[in-house]
């Protein structure tokens, strides 16, 4: 294995470890809150529903990949310098 | 968990577990995943027209993560994937329509079922040929090497069935497009609508990205560089299961609240599988992808014997 994968798996393993617990933050205080709202919309109208679920996949994708971008940024030329 | 959407009771370790294998699958091989993540969300009680809603949903989060990072790393052919949108989604409708019809004609659905297995086995047996063959001749079993030239990896992508694209960069049907990014001088945009076609017939056939197809057809039949065909093929992905999701969404078939669960482990799974990608040359990407056909073919193989495709 070289020198710079061992790195990135390095870094790759403490970027896992913090953004599980900011996942189980986001998870308890986001989703779980979320959960009967869009229940009854799921039920009351089904059109708003279809285009808030693309919303809310596409802004999950979108928050979820600047945290673990910037989560690498941070931690991987950390990592480097040791 | 419950997710009163569905009525499924799924534990969220479970789901962002499966998130996470088929988000690294999706971020290194560019495609949606569903012949895994589909059975992995069935196996826990989540009804079969949620399943196939539910896992769109899920692809779109996650290509939008993979997409950007490759993205970032110049793998995305944005004009390719522009052009190809219109035909994946032509391919989408087509590949329903099929179903549909099949559902009143009695026998048909053997003999395609056969007929897929085939275009899959030869698809799994090309590029195995391929792939080997050019790791002999070229060398390119190792990471490529940024030292050499400062070149994009991608650009260094030799293949033993280039030929196979060069004949299709010859098509003289106008209207052509220039791709610069993927370094091509010339292509009819009649080819590129084909292999989008394809590849959205099978998705919307078989259900899920289908991305076993489009992928070698990328390569092979475009000439596409590997990474480039990864790269492009999850940003049309987004715009196509996007698609998928809004409107099966509309018939009921998404449990949008396990998408956003599964996506939190796709999330982290994408990113890792996009940034690997920079450690291995087309060649072994290539050879790392000819399982995958074969498991669309176990997925053609239960949809026969269950006497439904699995969608």
């Amino acid at each position: 294995m070289n020198r710079e994968l061992k790195g990135w798996l390095k870094s790759f393993l403490i970027e896992l470890l913090v953004y599980s617990v900011l996942v189980v933050g986001y998870f308890f205080l986001v989703l779980h809150l979320l959960g009967d709202w869009i229940a009854h919309l799921f039920e009351g109208d089904r059109r708003l529903y279809a285009f808030v679920a693309l919303a809310l996949i596409v802004g999950q994708g979108i928050l979820l990949e600047l945290l673990t971008a910037a989560l690498f940024a941070v931690i991987k030329p950390r990592v480097d310098e040791q | 968990m419950n997710f009163l959407i569905s009525g499924a009771h799924i534990s969220p370790v479970y789901l962002m577990g499966v998130g996470f294998i088929v988000g690294m699958l999706g971020g290194f091989f560019g495609v949606g995943g569903s012949f895994l993540a589909g059975p992995a969300l069935y196996a826990v009680g989540v009804p079969m027209n949620f399943v196939v809603g539910t896992d769109l949903a899920h692809i779109v989060g996650k290509s939008i993560v993979a997409a950007r990072k490759h993205r970032a790393l110049g793998n995305i052919d944005l004009k390719l994937g522009f052009i190809m949108v219109f035909g994946t989604i032509a391919g989408v409708e087509a590949g329903a329509q099929v179903i549909q019809w099949l559902k009143r004609t009695a026998h048909i659905d053997f003999a395609v079922g056969i007929t897929f297995i085939v275009v899959l086995l030869s698809i799994s047996g090309f590029m195995t040929w391929e792939s080997l063959k050019t790791i002999r001749l070229h060398g390119h079993g190792k990471s490529p090497d940024k030292s050499s030239g400062g070149e994009h990896p991608s650009k260094r992508d030799p293949s033993a069935a280039a030929h196979i694209a060069r004949l299709i960069h010859r098509i003289g049907v106008p209207p052509y497009v220039k791709l610069p990014v993927s370094g091509i001088e010339r292509i009819s945009i009649w080819a590129i609508l084909f292999v989008a076609f394809v590849g959205g017939f099978f998705s919307g056939f078989l259900g899920g990205g289908a991305g076993y197809i489009r992928m070698p057809c990328l390569i092979y039949l475009l000439g596409i560089p590997t990474h480039i065909a990864v790269g492009t093929d999850l940003f049309e992905i987004i715009i196509s299961a996007g698609y998928g999701t809004v409107t099966h969404a509309l018939k009921g078939n998404v449990d949008i609240m396990i998408a956003l669960v599964m996506h939190t482990g796709a999330a982290i799974g994408a990113q890792i599988g996009a940034t690997l990608t920079q450690f291995f040359a087309g060649p072994r990407i290539r050879l790392a992808f000819i399982p995958l056909p074969l498991i669309g073919i176990v997925i053609i193989i239960h949809g026969l014997l269950t006497g439904h495709p699995a969608k």
